[in-house]
């Protein structure tokens, strides 16, 4: 075993995504809370430590934001950590969560996590372009959406990737969201729509992109003890991983992203899987963009280098396929209000290994989920591995 | 539960509710002004640029040139320990053709962008800047040949965008 102490999960909480929602970030924080409580069958009284995870303070042009949210989030009179690793943190908080308990110092911790993107009107956008090297890259002009066309770009040119192919994730993860009823971008699209629409930076076109959003989503993270008193149906967080490259991203090749590999090799490793296609039953890849959900289930290891495409058009990653991917309907489908995207993912994996997914439910015997997001200068991997 | 749960929280405003003025807006523009440091690396770096060469730092352990320069080698862990120039020529890595200002506003003519691979460097050692006289941009292709176009000496102040941008070259 790792860390003093199992962990589970035993209760999570989602609010709607939209582009616009009229709560603050400490209401939608409340929401998510409360309701992952009330999943658990616990109250605030239960909870010794909190754990928030949130995205750049710039969106909200609130510092100290992790302060702000923190009674929203159930902090009160608590410890509390707020923990950011840019679009990783959705993943990571909830990683931060289990050492909280698996360290053994607490015995239970409420993770929330929460962002509203429309603060920064009239388009977040330009609150990214603060992370760019004030030096050597602003002067440039550097606009988000730019570099990851750039991967986007060298990950078709290293494998002979087709757009038709990288937009068939689209397609699916915007059809899978039909069924979930948080969701701002459900919707029955063709690969021509994909193609035909808005081209922002090419090959980054407006269909390939998630939206931004506002939302928030949370779990209560149990040790075993505590576990078996508040359920019959704990979801173990089995294994952990997370890594970092350097913020130099010019300097890597951006075709495949090895930091994401290394989290799931560490995660894996924990979890005892060795055989990651066949041991996984669902997962939910990080998918901003439609080529990320590729890219990152080579990083998982879930397929060989480059033959993530393949399996795309063989029906493969479907909520009925082998390996179902994103059966939540993603951040491509649901939004992407970026720590609670992250978030909504985990929360996804337990509840379809709980069988509580509803018209998502991935059908048969599911045992083993895998989350994963990503995130900074596309350099941080993070992954759980949940088991039933 | 999700399965259970009948209500998810959450009241959407309409992006019409905010064109009808229905929504209060306040409008907050910070003042806060930067000096950054370029640190000891990218200072000589931009010195060099000023005199129309491009730096970079060197590695004795694992053999790589490095550029932009650094003074620590992020693998060894050690101080790097040589300098050298790079040429201003090199190969497109890869490319974005961008459509959107840096404030997501809509470009009638588009801005290419491109990580380069600079003849002498490491493997993987690209810098990020801008490609124009491309002629149409569907033409444009990874392991196209570029060359740096240099503002006139006199124009040079010491910054990346001493390099005005890079064109494609013919072998």
């Amino acid at each position: 075993m790792f860390g003093k102490k199992r962990v589970a999960i035993v209760g999570a909480g989602v609010t709607l995504f939209r582009r616009n929602l009229k709560e603050t970030g400490k209401e939608l924080s409340y929401h998510a809370a409360k309701m992952a409580l009330e999943q658990a069958g616990m109250e605030l009284r239960d909870i010794q430590s909190v754990v928030m995870g949130t995205a750049p303070d710039a969106f909200d042009g609130v510092h100290m934001k992790g302060e702000y949210l923190a009674d929203g989030a159930g902090a009160y009179h608590k410890p509390y950590t707020r923990v950011f690793v840019g679009g990783g943190t959705g993943v990571f908080a909830p990683l931060a969560g289990w050492w909280h308990v698996a360290s053994g110092q607490f015995d239970t911790c409420l993770v929330v996590c929460e962002e509203k993107m429309s603060s920064c009107y009239p388009h977040p956008q330009y609150a990214f372009t603060t992370i760019f090297d004030p030096v050597l890259e602003r002067p440039i002009g550097m606009n988000l959406i730019w570099i990851f066309a750039l991967e986007m770009n060298r990950y078709m040119h290293k494998h002979n990737i087709k757009k038709e192919d990288i937009a068939l994730v689209s397609v699916k993860n915007k059809r899978n969201a039909l069924d979930n009823p948080i969701a701002q971008l459900a919707a029955n699209i063709t690969v021509e729509d994909v193609l035909n629409s808005e081209v922002m930076a090419w090959p980054v076109q407006r269909l390939d992109v998630s939206p931004t959003s506002d939302g928030a989503a949370a779990a209560v993270l149990v040790s075993e003890d505590v576990a078996k008193e508040v359920t019959d149906n704990p979801i173990w967080i089995d294994g952990v991983g997370w890594c970092i490259d350097s913020t130099q991203w010019t300097n890597r090749d951006l075709y495949y992203p090895d930091y994401v590999e290394y989290a799931a090799r560490m995660a894996y490793k924990m979890a005892g899987i060795k055989n990651p296609p066949k041991e996984i039953d669902v997962a939910e890849p990080y998918d901003p963009f439609d080529y990320k959900e590729l890219h990152h289930m080579e990083g998982l290891l879930l397929c060989k280098k480059g033959e993530a495409p393949k399996l795309t058009r063989e029906g493969v990653t479907q909520r009925d396929g082998d390996l179902p991917t994103c059966p939540s309907g993603g951040l491509l489908g649901c939004g992407n209000p970026i720590a609670a995207a992250g978030m909504m993912k985990v929360c996804e994996i337990f509840w379809q290994l709980r069988g509580e997914a509803g018209k998502r439910q991935v059908p048969g015997d599911l045992r083993t989920g895998v989350a994963q997001a990503w995130g900074d200068l596309m350099q941080y991997g993070s992954v759980i591995v949940l088991r039933r | 539960m999700s399965a259970k749960i009948k209500h998810f929280p959450g009241e959407p405003i309409e992006t019409r509710e905010f064109r009808e003025g229905k929504v209060l807006t306040e409008s907050f523009k910070p003042k806060a002004k930067y000096a950054w440091s370029a640190g000891i690396a990218v200072s000589r770096f931009l010195e060099e640029l000023k005199n129309g060469r491009i730096i970079a730092s060197t590695c004795s352990k694992c053999k790589r040139i490095m550029v932009p320069p650094r003074i620590y080698c992020e693998k060894c862990f050690k101080p790097t320990d040589g300098w050298t120039y790079v040429k201003d020529t090199g190969v497109i890595n890869t490319f974005s053709v961008s459509f959107l200002a840096a404030d997501a506003t809509r470009l009638k003519e588009p801005i290419v962008v491109a990580i380069i691979d600079l003849d002498g460097a490491s493997e993987n050692m690209g810098i990020v800047h801008r490609i124009e006289e491309y002629g149409d941009w569907k033409e444009i292709k990874i392991g196209m040949r570029v060359k740096a176009v240099w503002k006139p000496p006199e124009e040079r102040v010491g910054a990346i965008t001493d390099i005005k941008y890079f064109k494609p070259v013919k072998e």
